[in-house]
């Protein structure tokens, strides 16, 4: 699940974390109100969408007056974002922070992930902030310092300063550093997140080290002890089919080609999307119906797939193990019939029932295409939509 | 001969009398020689009692001492699961195989860094288990779809697995031992460990080896193949029309900072001499050329 900035700064501030004083804000008027609160002679007006890049795509303003916040949030508010993480389509901005100005000196990047090799949190900065850090790791890792960190033992004084100094952070900032490291390594354990990343940090021209943006991804497999992070949830960002399909327990993601793809199994799923480009077409959709899948899951995968537009045929690819390919065909007729599908219905059953489930959808009367094998499975959904 | 279980395994089972316990430990008790090796159950609230015949203990280190079992099979649900291994690993289990799925990372990091020499092993969590053939099978994978032979299958993912499996059986190629690792990021065995087990492995003629994106685990397998392995592995690895960013289902299928693509793990795993395919169709006859 990912937060958006301003509400990743106010976790950060919960843990001691220094951030730039600032206020969400969902209209002009709340956008001119927190400049006022806040003071001061320059604010920057930032876009609240979950996608990086906003600043390239010119969804953040520095603004050296109140007629200039007024005239910012005017413009952004509402405006069609596009960056290199939204697509093409872009996202629209309803939420802004707007936050006091920061005399920039230097600018610096601290992120934290889950690494899988060393199975620890890992710290990972570098004197190379606000850029792309998969930039840095590519043209010059020597300039990203880690840091596995114990988890009983947490972010050291030593290990905090020691990485604070390779990255240029000076002696007088390296209590301000270290404190700022570990409130954050604080609140990636607690808040279960699997990925933080401030980019930029920022040495300011007094001394202090500030957060200038706050990214937050959490494990979704944690959420059930966070409901203040859950309540953080911005549906508007998220895209309407995998919202509707969470809500029938389905794994689903949208996906940019025409042919619409059902399977158990998320490895399975993804190598049948593979099987698909093999032949020359493209997935529509990553969908899992999982390992218990009844009837019904699978009518409202059924549904959920032609809701997309450019759905212009259909993969089913189960191999039924403890789930019966009888069950799985049951689900298939009833729901072919209660979409009254109107597009090419390929399935491939394989595993337990397998024949069962092949003469039911055999004795349905439904114009199914039957398949023995992925590959031939996926030649037959992609010869069918292409007119074959 | 096979890899970590036989017929001889005594196991227990965490989380016996929840609705998956109960049904997955039923299908194992009945598949091979499985009333010999399911010999017993743990949950506190129930000890005394029995599961249809299995008694039922309030701890795995009494489930231990008083039935022999050395491996567990744990279906507790996410928020207890990885206690659920620790309490495994402190009784000095030999084998934990974690069934349950989406446990917290948090969790697994301490349990994970609890194990740490330690001799228990772990496999999952987020994992289908394993079967030795005509054996015994511990998980939830269908067992009638296997039969014993001499191929290996190490796996990332479940269905993938019986799908390798049900290919393998159309050439008439039955299993040593089929183990499923798990679709997280932080857990136990890895492609790695499992390759080395079927290497020393004398009733193991070759493997098959399926991954999918994240991570670099495939990779770390590959570079010890290729200095290593005796015997002829073939590979798989889905995810090649994954978008970056996005989770495919396993909490350890992503792609981040352009790394773990399916295609950079199938440029390392050929250049590290393991023949792979980007047809999943063909895992069975890509193995059966090597042979």
């Amino acid at each position: 699940m990912n937060i958006h900035e301003y509400q990743g700064k106010e976790i950060l501030r919960r843990y001691g974390v220094a951030t730039p004083q600032g206020y969400p804000c969902f209209s002009v008027a709340e956008a001119d109100e927190a400049a006022r609160k806040l003071g001061g002679k320059v604010w920057v007006v930032k876009a609240q969408i979950h996608a990086g890049g906003r600043g390239k795509g010119g969804g953040v303003k520095v603004a050296k007056s109140l007629d200039e916040v007024h005239q910012f949030a005017s413009a952004i508010l509402g405006m069609t974002l596009v960056t290199h993480q939204t697509g093409p389509e872009g996202r629209v901005v309803k939420r802004l922070l707007v936050e006091e100005g920061a005399d920039i000196r230097k600018e610096l990047y601290v992120g934290m992930v889950v690494d899988r090799a060393s199975q620890r949190v890992t710290l990972m900065a570098s004197s190379e902030g606000g850029m792309e850090i998969e930039e840095v790791a590519a043209h010059t890792p020597e300039k990203i310092h880690k840091v596995a960190i114990d988890p009983v033992n947490g972010l050291t004084d030593a290990e905090a300063d020691d990485i604070s100094r390779k990255i240029g952070v000076p002696e007088a900032s390296l209590a301000q550093a270290r404190a700022f490291m570990q409130g954050l390594y604080r609140a990636f354990v607690e808040c279960d997140a699997s990925l933080a990343e401030i980019n930029p940090l920022i040495l300011t021209g007094d001394g202090k080290v500030l957060a200038l943006d706050a990214k937050f991804n959490f494990d979704s497999n944690a959420l059930f002890r966070h409901s203040d992070i859950v309540a953080m949830r911005d549906l508007d960002e998220e895209d309407p089919a995998e919202i509707e399909a969470s809500k029938y327990d389905l794994s689903y993601i949208s996906l940019s080609g025409n042919i619409g793809c059902l399977v158990n199994g998320a490895g399975l799923a993804m190598a049948t999307m593979d099987t698909i480009k093999l032949f020359g077409a493209e997935p529509a959709n990553f969908l899992d119906v999982g390992g218990g899948a009844t009837a019904q899951k699978v009518t409202e995968a059924f549904k959920l797939m032609l809701k997309n537009p450019a759905v212009k045929g259909i993969l089913v690819n189960i191999f039924g193990g403890i789930m019966r390919c009888d069950t799985i065909a049951e689900g298939v007729i009833a729901a072919a019939k209660e979409v009254k599908l109107s597009v090419p219905l390929v399935v491939r059953m394989k595993g337990t029932n397998e024949d069962v489930g092949k003469q039911l959808l055999k004795a349905s009367g439904l114009p199914i295409i039957s398949a023995d094998n992925m590959a031939d499975a996926a030649q037959k959904i992609v010869a069918a939509v292409n007119g074959h | 001969m096979s890899i970590l279980i036989n017929a001889n395994t005594k196991v227990m089972t965490q989380g016996i009398t929840g609705k998956t316990g109960a049904f997955h430990t039923r299908l194992c008790r009945d598949y091979a020689n499985g009333r010999a090796c399911f010999v017993a159950g743990v949950n506190p609230s129930k000890a005394g009692e029995d599961f249809e015949g299995i008694p039922i203990f309030g701890s795995v280190k009494e489930a231990k001492e008083r039935t022999g079992a050395t491996v567990s099979v744990i279906y507790v649900p996410p928020p207890f699961a990885a206690s659920a291994i620790d309490e495994a690993v402190d009784a000095g289990l030999d084998l934990v195989i974690c069934i349950t799925e989406g446990v917290p990372v948090r969790d697994m990091i301490a349990t994970r860094y609890r194990m740490a020499g330690k001799k228990t092993l772990l496999i999952g969590p987020n994992c289908p288990g394993v079967i030795t053939p005509d054996e015994i099978k511990i998980g939830i994978m269908p067992g009638h779809i296997h039969k014993k032979g001499r191929i290996g299958v190490v796996s990332r993912s479940g269905t993938l697995t019986y799908e390798a499996v049900g290919q393998l059986m159309e050439l008439g190629l039955g299993q040593s031992t089929c183990v499923g690792i798990g679709g997280d990021p932080v857990n136990g065995l890895k492609h790695i460990d499992v390759m080395k087990m079927f290497n020393s492995d004398p009733g193991t003629d070759a493997v098959i080896m399926v991954g999918e994106i994240g991570g670099d685990d495939e990779e770390t397998c590959a570079r010890w193949i290729k200095g290593n392995m005796k015997k002829p592995v073939v590979g798989f690895i889905a995810g090649v029309t994954a978008p970056p960013g996005k989770r495919m289902g396993h909490a350890g299928a992503i792609i981040s900072g352009g790394k773990g693509t399916a295609q950079e793990k199938l440029a390392v795993m050929e250049a590290c001499g393991i023949k792979v395919t980007r047809n999943p169709a063909e895992m069975g006859k890509l193995l059966k050329s090597v042979l």
